[in-house]
């Protein structure tokens, strides 16, 4: 096992798990105290457009895809601000036609891609140093952004009609966090895959989120427990030559599982009242 | 009477949303340090006032003043306290981030928040005796379960935020809906409390509590009535302890001048 750290795709791969875990556990609470999943869904699906695009034009994958990404991001945030009665229906439509989109235009791209499977579940051993250097760029934003506007953020989030009363501009901030998650689940499509990049998103948010006083505490233990999954996901998948998305998410699934027996074994049996 | 200041001055206030007027010739004032409460049915107008004196909705026709000036939305001279509601109380966020949320805009720092200000919040919180609940989470563990505050609890915290600001008006839309008798009372007796430094302003339905801690209420219902209810506490209390709310409602809409 330790002589494979000596291999770069292996360090690539360590690298890229922690990056995108710090990346995963900070947006991945945002969308989740936003209740944003389903629509993370529907950017994380819509994104193969933008990974159809990459393949037929043969350009760079993670940019063309964060960009086709963002456009998308834009697109439901204009769309759906003033009405959010319309937001399922956006979503399934951009879910539907990007995805649509980016499958004919792998069909109309000559020659055989073998690639196509590595985007559904994923390919961390597939990182370069390109990609590290995007996912660092990303993180960097990130943090920038959020340490600047923290409390708007955590306003916009926790009460819209208060913190506009109060002049949030509520509509620069939801815009500003769809478009950090679109850039998160193209970073983390790489990692763990579209399939399978909403469970990295939540998995390790849901169990932070039971440990967590503030919003800033979830986004520190989700990025820790994300970074826990992902570092034991690939050494399993290492070991035993098997997928590392699927490895990484069930290692997620399972750890909240048992979190979730652990907590209903500690419930107190007597029925306490609230007030 | 004449030496008050007017907290809230509304003239000639029209407003509609599309071709009907939801509310027609408002006209009242609110006098420095009143307990008034805007009473009246619902689609009576009354939320829409709140919105009007709050700057959520554009004026058409119209002027509010707010101590004698135009409000302007930034200013923290109006306290406002929502209704209270169920919505996001699993959210991982502080009792004293909350309080916070009501920092103006152009005083907000970067990166955190500054001692002075934690002060300030947790002053607020002494004010609805809710400070020991100032570093715990809205939904905090007790007995290794996540327990929410209760409504009432919640409630103050939504008040304590108004307070945040040091303001001079309070704005309380339906401040009691969906929380029990006793914690009503008691938040009514806090804003009794509150009312000996600042003007409090509130919607309610509870008529019995509006009797018993208002001196003040405009019954809205497109139109408005101004009520002065120093003199009709009098002859109820003459009358009888325990009034119906119909009997009031009645009064009320009787004496519609």
């Amino acid at each position: 096992m330790l002589e494979a750290l000596s291999y770069t795709f292996i360090q690539n791969a360590i690298i890229s798990g922690v990056l995108v875990s710090i990346i995963s556990g900070i947006i991945g609470s945002l969308i989740v105290v936003n209740r944003m999943v389903f629509l993370a869904g529907g950017i994380a699906h819509s994104a193969y457009g933008g990974i159809g695009v990459s393949i037929y034009f043969s350009l760079p994958m993670l940019l063309s895809t964060s960009v086709f990404s963002v456009i998308v991001a834009l697109f439901i945030s204009i769309i759906t601000y003033k009405n959010r009665q319309k937001l399922d229906t956006i979503i399934g439509l951009t879910w539907a036609i990007g995805m649509s989109f980016g499958i004919l235009l792998v069909d109309l791209t000559p020659g055989y891609n073998a690639d196509l499977i590595s985007y559904l579940f994923g390919s961390i051993l597939a990182v370069n140093s390109s990609d590290i250097i995007f996912m660092a760029i990303i993180l960097f934003l990130i943090i920038f952004i959020l340490g600047l506007f923290y409390r708007d953020i955590l306003a916009v989030s926790y009460d819209n009609s208060y913190a506009k009363i109060r002049g949030v501009k509520t509509r620069l901030f939801y815009t500003i966090i769809l478009l950090m998650a679109s850039l998160s689940i193209v970073i983390a499509i790489k990692i763990v895959g579209l399939i399978l990049v909403i469970a990295l998103l939540s998995i390790p948010t849901f169990i932070a989120e039971k440990f967590s006083d503030s919003l800033l505490g979830m986004m520190i233990h989700a990025s820790l427990f994300s970074m826990f999954f992902t570092l034991m996901g690939l050494g399993i998948s290492y070991t035993y030559d098997l997928s590392s998305g699927p490895s990484i998410i069930l290692i997620s699934s399972v750890s909240m599982i048992i979190v979730i027996i652990f907590q209903k074994l500690r419930k107190p049996k007597i029925f306490k009242k609230t007030n | 009477m004449q030496t008050y200041n007017n907290a809230i001055n509304i003239k000639d206030l029209f407003f509609k949303y599309e071709k009907e007027y939801v509310l027609e010739d408002i006209n009242f004032q609110v006098q420095e340090n009143d307990f008034l409460t805007i009473l009246g049915p619902n689609g009576g107008g009354k939320s829409t006032l709140v919105k009007l004196i709050l700057g959520i909705l554009k004026l058409q026709k119209g002027s509010i003043e707010i101590f004698n000036r135009p409000f302007l939305k930034e200013s923290l001279n109006i306290g406002y306290v929502p209704q209270s509601t169920d919505i996001n109380l699993d959210f991982p966020i502080k009792v004293l981030e909350v309080i916070m949320m009501a920092q103006n805009k152009q005083q907000t720092r970067y990166f955190g928040y500054s001692k002075d200000e934690k002060l300030q919040a947790i002053h607020a919180l002494e004010q609805v005796g809710m400070e020991e609940f100032a570093h715990r989470r809205i939904s905090f563990l007790s007995g290794g379960q996540r327990q929410s505050l209760s409504g009432g609890q919640r409630q103050r915290v939504l008040i304590a935020r108004a307070l945040f600001g040091k303001p001079k008006i309070l704005l309380l839309d339906e401040p009691t809906s969906n929380i029990d008798v006793v914690a009503c009372g008691e938040i009514y007796q806090t804003l009794k409390e509150l009312n000996k430094k600042i003007t409090v302003v509130v919607i309610s339905h509870d008529l019995s509590l509006v009797l018993k801690y208002a001196n003040k209420a405009v019954y809205i219902n497109k139109k408005l009535s101004y009520h002065d209810l120093s003199s009709m506490k009098q002859e109820f209390s003459n009358l009888n302890s325990n009034v119906s709310e119909i009997e009031l409602l009645q009064m009320l809409g009787q004496c519609r001048c």
